[in-house]
Formats: C-alpha cells, structure tokens, sequence
C-alpha cells in the first residue's frame, strides 16, 4: 500500500515554471521532501501537460511580467486547465493589477494588488515573518485548525475579496491565499512554513485534476 | 498577530558549528544540518548560518553546505561570513539561502546594500552591525569584532535602512558570550527610530533575556547560540515560557 502511494507520488508530473524570479531552488526543495520530483522549466509543453503548476516567485512584479509576457508565458498561465498554485509574487501576479510597477497583471484573480501602507511605527514594512492565517477553503487547507502560523515575506498586499481563501492581519485585514476554479495562490511560502507549509502543499498536490 | 521569532545562530568553521565567547575560544558544537532540523524541529522560527571560514576553499565548502541545508530545512534560512560584492550574494541564493547577512563588506562598501536591495529585494537583505559602547558612544567594529570604526551605531543603522536594507542584525559585543542579557536600551532606540526589523543578538543566558529583548528592548527577534547549542535553553521550554509571559510566539 505504502509502496503503490509512493510510486504513484513519483509519476505525478509538478512543473515548477522557470522564469526570472530569485529562489525557486526551496519549492523545488519542499517538494522533493514530499517525495515528489518536479521539473522546473519554461518548455510550455511541459508546463501544459503537467498534472500540477507552482508558479512560484521572489521579485518585482513589472520585470517580472514583462519577462512572461516576452516569452508568452502570461497566456499560457491564464490558460492552464490542471491545479495552478501561486506563491507570493506569483500570487500577485495572478491578479489584476499591481501597485509595484504599476503593472496590469494576469487578472485571473479580478482584484488590485497594493503596498502596505504602514499606519503606527510598528508596521513594519516588508511585512516579514510567521503570522497566524484563517482558512475557510477546504481543499488547501484540509485538515487544518483555527488558527496556524504560516512564514511570509511581502510588502505589497491583495485586499481581502470574494477569492480570498485563507486571511491574515497585518496592519489591515488581508487575503493570505486565494482560490479560484483551478486557480489557487498562497501570500505566504508554504515551501518555508515548516510542517504546517508540508501539509498544504500536500493538499495541493492531493487535488483531483 | 506577527510572532516574535527566536532564531538560532551557527557559526560554521569547515563545514561545522562552532561558537565562541567574545569572538575568541571556539569550541565545537555538531553537524550543521542536524543542528538544524533539530532546531526547526523545537519550534525554531529562522536559522542563521554564519561562514567564520575566510578561505577561498573554506567558501566552496559553504556553499555546498547551504545547498544541503537548503534540501532538509524547512524553515528560513540566513547565511553570512564572507560576503564581499554582489556575486557572493547571487551564489549563496543560488545554493538555496532565503536572506544574506552583510557586515564588513557594507561598511567598507555601503553601495553593496543597495545593490543586494535592487537585485535581489530589500527582504534578502540582512546588515548584521557588532558594536561595542565607547567612551565616544555606540561604535561599529569590522572582521568579526576586530576593528574598531568612527561609525556610530545608530547613524550606520539608519543609513542601511535608508539604503534599503531589510532587517538589522545587531550585535552588541559587550554583551556577547557574557549571557547577562541583551542590549535592551540601545535595542530600543534602534526598534524606535528604524522601520525595519531589529533582530537582538548577544547576551542571551536565560529565558528572562529573550523577554526582555522583546519588551525592553522592542526586538523583532532574538538570536543565540550557545544557550542552544549546548541545550541549556531548549527551544520548546523557551517558547511555552514566552507565551505564558504574554509574548506572541509561534507554538
């Protein structure tokens, strides 16, 4: 039984797609921990055929646009059928517009990103560290409590809205993840969460598709 | 609410952890990576790295090491020591480290920070600071507290921050290795007067210390080492005592 999951685990195509972003290596890292070897490419076939997508990212988001949309990266993303899963920048990205760069974004979730804006001496910004989310979808965070804490390191924010499937509170209430259809981003790295980040990647990668 | 972090701290001599008392004595204290899951394991919020090695093999050995830190840790990492220009940076993140820590090289060459900052974001961008009191106040010092500079503490700070640092990694060398606590006042001020994260560091020999960075001294976060290395605080125990003490950590 143990053996049959696991060989099942090692066939499961994850794409992780390859652009200009900086430390994709820990996605990368935290799925091998999970069993599962993904590719890290920009080949489109690849990406299209996989049975998972993370988009991951650490970056700007006007550079970063430009470069998907220089290598048609940008429709292709917007096109995929199978589960998508953005991280932090590529959670960004995912929506409408950013305030970094005053960039039109990829508009798959239809809401603006925006910087924080700091309101007391302690808002620091990059809002960095673990903060406590609360979930209400049941795929992504299947299994989990109230309350959990999770790693983030961001300082533009997506505004809580009618996709927001995990929030959080810095400064302002927050949309820690998103959800919709295929379509699912964390604000937060659950490749740097510790456990709590393992099992919502595991959620993920156990989505039917 | 964003957790208070407690991150411990390893300094890496050929490829194992070592720590000593004020920058002198090195005493051996296991396999960096082992420390490290075992660290994260407890509870342990960030780790930071620290390469005490300063020869050009001694690096590759480094960066060899933070890949394999970077396949087993699943929390963040920092990793410093040898950092001079923008390519050691790109290397280090490249091996899979989450944030660099820069010292000497940033008050040689302040431009280095915000290099880091637009290549690679502010959030990567650690500037660790050792100082010790003077009769001329609070000076920085260079090469792991042996060279003394005419930089004031808190203008350095504020500076780094200006520049585009993301967190401030401050050392006081006075209170290093003597686990009377913390720098608390001068924490304080530089808590106060920047707006980025204040990680403490130096002086940790109890639990009340890592409470009194947080509260007299406002830190973000608290280093240590040797109280860990050699389980005289063990994390969980540090952590439960902190929440019954109302300081917001995660548990």
């Amino acid at each position: 039984m143990q053996k049959q999951k696991r060989n099942k685990r090692k066939s499961m195509n994850v794409a992780i797609i390859k652009y200009n972003a900086g430390n994709i290596f820990s996605i990368d890292y935290a799925l091998r921990r999970l069993g599962i070897e993904p590719v890290i490419t920009a080949d489109k076939e690849l990406i299209r055929k996989a049975d998972k997508v993370i988009f991951p990212g650490v970056g700007e988001a006007k550079n970063t646009m430009e470069y998907l949309q220089e290598h048609q990266l940008d429709r292709l993303i917007t096109d995929l059928k199978q589960p998508v899963l953005g991280i932090c920048l590529g959670m960004q990205l995912m929506c409408r517009h950013s305030e970094e760069g005053d960039v039109p974004c990829l508009g798959i979730f239809d809401v603006d990103v925006k910087r924080f804006q700091p309101v007391r001496h302690e808002d620091k910004v990059p809002h960095m560290g673990w903060n406590t989310i609360q979930c209400t979808d049941k795929l992504l965070f299947n299994g989990f409590e109230q309350e959990e804490f999770v790693y983030f390191v961001h300082s533009y924010y997506v505004p809580l809205n009618d996709f927001t499937a995990a929030r959080t509170d810095y400064i302002l209430p927050f949309s820690a993840a998103l959800h919709k259809d295929n379509f699912y981003a964390t604000q937060f790295h659950p490749e740097k969460s510790g456990k709590t980040g393992e099992r919502i990647l595991q959620n993920f990668l156990n989505i039917a598709y | 609410m964003l957790a208070k972090r407690i991150i411990p701290c390893l300094d890496i001599k050929n490829g194992q952890t070592v720590k000593g008392t004020n920058f002198i004595n090195l005493r051996e204290a296991g396999d960096p990576v082992e420390l490290g899951q075992l660290y994260s394991g407890q509870g342990a919020d960030e780790l930071v790295y620290l390469d005490i090695t300063a020869s050009h093999e001694g690096r590759k050995t480094f960066t060899d090491l933070v890949k394999r830190i970077a396949a087993c840790i699943n929390i963040p990492f920092t990793v410093g020591g040898g950092i001079h220009e923008l390519s050691d940076v790109e290397r280090l993140l490249n091996a899979g480290a989450d944030k660099v820590s820069v010292n000497s090289a940033a008050i040689r060459n302040p431009q280095l920070i915000d290099d880091i900052a637009q290549h690679f974001g502010s959030q990567v961008c650690v500037v660790a600071i050792d100082a010790r009191q003077t009769e001329k106040g609070w000076k920085c010092y260079l090469n792991g507290g042996r060279v003394e500079t005419e930089k004031d503490l808190f203008n350095w700070a504020h500076e780094t921050n200006e520049r585009g640092a993301g967190e401030i990694l401050f050392t006081s060398m006075d209170h290093d290795g003597v686990k009377n606590g913390y720098a608390n006042k001068a924490l304080a001020i530089l808590s106060d007067t920047l707006t980025i994260p204040v990680i403490a560091s130096g002086g940790a020999g109890n639990k009340q210390h890592f409470k009194d960075a947080f509260t007299q001294g406002k830190a973000d976060a608290a280093l240590a080492a040797s109280v860990f290395h050699f389980g005289e605080i063990p994390i969980p125990e540090l952590k439960a005592y902190l929440h019954t003490e109302g300081i917001n950590v995660r548990i």
